[in-house]
């Protein structure tokens, strides 16, 4: 675990004795690509800002959906593919993210500048919750959440002050003017995103990230190293909570109302697991490219009904079984490729990164 | 007597729990396999039962006879084409490839049925009921009672005394010292998933007799299935039994005194026992990690 002292973009140079071996080593957690990859992204995000000047909301409207589907993907991959812990329950903080807002929205606040506070509502909620869960591991502990998530549901259906069964509308911002409300929800959505995804990224090229991948393929051994697992596992269920959270929020916002049924549906964590999983768990390539995959295939089968959630669980299913790193770890795993890389290099010194 | 009746359809209640979750129960028992296509598997095995009955105009227990091979055949299948790759592949497969299977068969119903709440006619035989003092016994709850109790000792019996039982537990002990001593694994596992899916399609099609069917239900049916399994302790087939019946007094009793909080309670029935005693009522702290 010394690797926290290699961290950064600058290389760490170490050096180890061997007869007859080149000496110096430099050791890199970037690389050129990544270089590019970041220029990129940030030209992406300065033309994705300006784009409700630019389009319709028949172009912004569907692009909430895959901001929302691709910061779904990343806080689940953290959770699954770097900490081990496969939930079928973040609707519950979906939920609670949303009646939060809800909530604050109802007292006044603009639920614009509440977003963060469903994080926290979120982050809270997760942390008692995982008293609970602690103990548990694996199947276990993907049905727990689960019926944690259910006994969300259930509580809220009867509770009058939530809306009850039928749940409830953002009367607030009903009364704004919808361009500027559309416009609003679209840039909320891409700073989610961009908030999850970078947030995720900085978290799993981190010191905590390295102990989550311990975890996650060995705990005992990471254990014995000195990681403090549940304290890993927290952190990351409490993370995942967090951001599921904000989803929660911009979910409200952009729908303008609430319906228990749906929102803590865990039809979000079969979405989640499909976009993960068929990406490439354990990527931070995999599930952007799979949660866009996902999307596409929504938005260009949705009209035929619900058939495309048959192709998209087969997909999922084949590619567990016949290519269990996913479509972007297959192909890049055998290519080298890594755009957004988190571990650590070893090459001679003198050389540059490629 | 009011408490006693009503502790009374609590258990029958838990027997119907039971006997949905019994396959559930033997296939973690036996592969570690949590299928969380169960519930979704048993209303499958329900809408061919009242497809078989509207193509044929056969009452409900000629239409059982003929879904019963056919749950065991396609539970078989399942198992050798998709089962025991994912346990092959790593811990997680097994949650990944099943819950996928979940989604797809729902979604599949849904667009082959309808969303729409489907009947199980079963004649005169779903409301009619006996009464011996102030107590009621309903005689499509008891029939599930009397099979949760049949087929799990059934099972316990084979388990216990047959020689494929004594090959089930010995792979359950240990699948590799098993696979030396030159047990034929896979046949085996795809026979006890083919007993666990055929049971869990005559639970769901019992209980649809009450409730009616419709594509959403496998969700609901998986949970309870799974609190069941858990609380009665893994691995333990009569504490499958005891699993369900908790759950179903619990819902009973809490519904005398408010219907909207049966469910929930129930529900955090499950919560309390992993708190305090992950491994169950009846299991032992090893089926844990």
């Amino acid at each position: 675990m010394s690797a926290k002292h290699a961290g950064g973009p600058t290389a760490a140079a170490g050096s180890q004795v061997r007869p007859g071996v080149a000496t110096a080593v430099s050791v890199s957690q970037w690389s050129r690509s990544a270089t590019v990859t970041v220029a990129a992204s940030g030209v992406g995000a300065a033309v994705l800002i300006t784009l409700p000047y630019v389009v319709g909301t028949q172009v912004t409207q569907p692009l909430v959906t895959l901001f929302l589907l691709v910061a779904m993907a990343a806080l689940w991959n953290l959770l699954a593919g770097y900490a081990g812990m496969i939930s079928f329950g973040q609707q519950a903080y979906l939920g609670i993210g949303a009646y939060t807002i809800y909530l604050v929205g109802r007292a006044g606040v603009n639920p614009f500048a509440a977003i963060p506070l469903a994080a926290v509502a979120s982050g809270l909620a997760a942390a008692g919750i995982f008293l609970l869960l602690r103990p548990l591991t694996g199947g276990y502990f993907a049905v727990a959440s689960w019926v944690v998530a259910e006994c969300l549901f259930l509580y809220v259906t009867t509770q009058g002050w939530l809306g009850g069964a039928t749940g409830a509308g953002l009367q607030q911002l009903s009364a704004m003017a919808p361009l500027v409300r559309q416009a609003d929800t679209y840039w909320v959505a891409l700073a989610v995103m961009a908030v999850c995804v970078a947030g995720v990224y900085l978290l799993v090229r981190s010191r905590f990230g390295l102990d989550c991948r311990a975890v996650h393929d060995e705990p005992a051994a990471a254990a014995a190293m000195g990681v403090e697992v549940q304290r890993t596992r927290r952190m990351a269920y409490i993370l995942a909570a967090a951001g599921a959270g904000l989803v929660g929020g911009v979910l409200i916002i952009s729908s303008l109302y609430i319906d228990p049924g749906s929102v803590f549906s865990v039809n979000y964590s079969a979405d989640m697991l499909f976009m993960v999983v068929i990406g490439g768990l354990g990527t931070m390539e995999g599930p952007i490219i799979g949660a866009v995959i996902f999307f596409a295939a929504q938005q260009v089968f949705a009209q035929y009904g619900a058939w495309y959630l048959l192709g998209i669980g087969a997909l999922a299913i084949g590619v567990v079984l016949l290519a269990p790193a996913g479509l972007w770890g297959s192909l890049a795993g055998r290519r080298g490729w890594s755009l957004l890389p988190v571990g650590y290099r070893v090459r001679p010194a003198g050389q540059g990164a490629p | 007597m009011t408490w006693l009746n009503d502790t009374l359809q609590g258990i029958f209640l838990g027997g119907a729990y039971a006997l949905t979750a019994v396959g559930l129960s033997l296939m973690f028992g036996v592969m570690r396999l949590v299928n969380l296509a169960h519930g979704d598997l048993a209303v499958c095995g329900t809408y061919l039962v009242t497809t078989v009955m509207a193509a044929l105009g056969a009452p409900l227990w000629v239409a059982l006879l003929i879904m019963l091979p056919l749950a065991f055949l396609f539970g078989t299948l399942l198992q050798l084409a998709l089962f025991d790759r994912a346990l092959s592949t790593g811990p997680m497969a097994p949650l990944l490839v099943t819950f996928g299977l979940s989604v797809m068969i729902e979604n599949l119903l849904l667009q082959t049925y309808s969303a729409n709440v489907r009947g199980v006619p079963a004649g005169r035989f779903d409301v009619a009921a006996g009464h011996i003092g102030g107590l009621v016994l309903p005689w499509l709850s008891v029939l599930k009672l009397v099979l949760a109790v049949a087929v799990i000792g059934g099972l316990s019996a084979v388990l216990r005394l047959t020689a494929w039982g004594r090959r089930v537990r010995a792979t359950s002990d240990d699948l590799a010292v098993a696979r030396l001593q030159g047990v034929r694994v896979r046949p085996l596992f795809a026979a006890v998933t083919g007993i666990a899916i055929a049971a869990a399609a005559l639970a769901g099609t019992l209980n649809a007799v009450t409730t009616g069917v419709d594509p959403t239900l496998g969700t609901l049916t998986l949970i309870f299935a799974f609190e069941a399994v858990v609380i009665g302790g893994l691995g333990s087939l009569w504490g499958t039994l005891a699993g369900g019946m908790m759950l179903g007094v619990t819902q009973v009793l809490v519904s005398q005194v408010s219907v909207p909080y049966a469910t929930l309670a129930s529900q955090l029935l499950f919560l309390v026992v992993l708190a305090a005693r992950p491994q169950g009522l009846f299991g032992s702290a090893l089926a844990v990690s």
